[in-house]
């Protein structure tokens, strides 16, 4: 009778603790609808990878020999093989993607660049607290307020804290509402955000539309080649929806792509939130971290709209800074809210919707400039 | 403060450097692309005209 206690004698209490956690995810998720996508599939994955001798991992089986568990399989093949998983997703992405409101006002490029200052900064505190720089990118690249690419970049560098980097990612991306007034409020002042901003926006032909994606494509895979699969793959699915002749496949990638991968993207990270990987000091360090990351994300692309607002005559309200912030569409909301709070005629959606997609841009070049620069200062 | 966290601090400052430049870089010839494309009338346009 021993075998049917076999479980419960295999308990540990990391696995407990990841219990609870796997429980918050799903409570945040459903109850308070933070990312629900991705949070309940990581939290319920990370009940499944902490019960004693699941099988959704590799387990030696006496008499039978290596069984192979679901869950680490499509971690093998899904992510770690290739990084498949986040970079199909990044198709249906690119597809969702209307960068008119960018392309009618090109200058607003510069904000979603500002926007990533966060990044770097939270690569420099982790160096501080002792982290090699391989794994201080790998935590920085949260700042990036973009899943995939933060997936992408901890795995390719191969960080042992891949599963804390994933939920410290998803997880602020959905308090964008709550952590960049706070950080917009440090830094501005209530003139600064009542500032008006005309929106006579340039007409965009199809052209340019079409030319678009290829045209960032081939520039940024040319100064970060590394930055080719994670830029490339966003823009494919940007042609998709702009060319005009595959609807049926745009359709396929807004949809029905997004959302099986997404599924699975979910449940597959879960395998690196096992136990002894994820409850550590490190953990919490990296929590707090990525937090510092969207902080000063927000803090740099004010700050920037601020210092161009000492050379510009047309002033840009500082707000549209913090927009440049990957987190699409939230960053463009939370801005539009603010701005109306302070003066309920001053209407910065459209400025912020631009300065938000050139964020989903600069983030992916972040993140591929970080993969190329990193490896040849390591060696 | 040990050796090398200090290295690892002063290749971060310079990873900071870099990379913003580079995006910057990257995102200024982008938008200078786009705004130089956008100056080229569209055919629709110019048969308007005619």
């Amino acid at each position: 009778m021993e075998f049917l206690i076999e479980g419960f004698q295999n308990i540990t209490p990391q696995m407990v603790v990841m219990w609870l956690i796997g429980g918050l995810l799903i409570f945040l998720a459903i109850k308070k609808d933070f990312e629900p996508a991705l949070l309940m599939p990581m939290g319920f994955g990370a009940i499944l990878v902490n019960l004693p001798l699941s099988g959704v991992l590799n387990q030696t089986m006496s008499g039978v020999g290596e069984v192979n568990g679901i869950i680490e399989w499509l971690f093998n093949v899904g992510i770690e093989a290739s990084e498949a998983l986040p970079l199909l997703l990044f198709i249906g992405i690119g597809a969702m993607i209307d960068f008119g409101p960018l392309l009618s006002n090109p200058k607003l490029f510069l904000f979603g660049a500002a926007a990533q200052f966060g990044i770097f900064f939270t690569v420099s505190m982790a160096t501080l607290l002792g982290f090699p720089l391989r794994d201080a990118a790998s935590i920085g690249i949260i700042g990036a307020a973009d899943g995939p690419t933060s997936i992408l970049v901890a795995q390719i560098f191969g960080s042992p804290y891949f599963g804390a980097i994933a939920v410290a990612a998803y997880s602020y991306m959905a308090l964008v509402p709550i952590i960049q007034p706070a950080a917009i409020k440090l830094v501005t002042t209530k003139k600064d955000r009542m500032i008006r901003m005309p929106y006579n926006p340039r007409s965009v032909s199809k052209t340019v539309k079409i030319l678009f994606p290829i045209l960032v494509t081939v520039i940024a895979g040319l100064v970060a080649p590394m930055s080719v699969q994670l830029i490339g793959f966003l823009m494919f699915g940007n042609l998709i929806r702009e060319c005009g002749v595959l609807e049926r496949l745009s359709d396929t990638a807004q949809n029905v792509l997004a959302n099986l991968v997404t599924l699975l993207l979910g449940i597959t990270i879960s395998f690196s939130m096992k136990a002894d990987a994820f409850v550590n000091v490190q953990t919490l360090m990296i929590m707090g971290l990525g937090l510092i990351a969207f902080i000063f994300d927000t803090i740099g692309g004010c700050l920037f709209a601020k210092f161009l607002n000492l050379f510009c005559k047309n002033k840009v309200n500082p707000m549209i800074g913090a927009a440049g912030i990957s987190a699409f569409p939230m960053a463009a909301r939370v801005v539009q809210k603010m701005a109306l709070k302070e003066d309920n005629q001053n209407h910065l959606l459209m400025h912020a919707v631009g300065a938000n997609v050139s964020g989903q841009i600069a983030s992916v070049l972040a993140g591929g400039i970080i993969m190329s620069l990193v490896p040849g200062m390591i060696a | 403060m040990p050796e090398n966290i200090m290295n690892n601090f002063m290749l971060s400052l310079e990873l900071m450097g870099k990379g913003l430049l580079g995006i910057f870089a990257v995102v200024a010839i982008i938008a200078a692309i786009i705004y130089l494309l956008g100056k080229i009338p569209s055919k629709k346009e110019q048969d308007t005209k005619e």
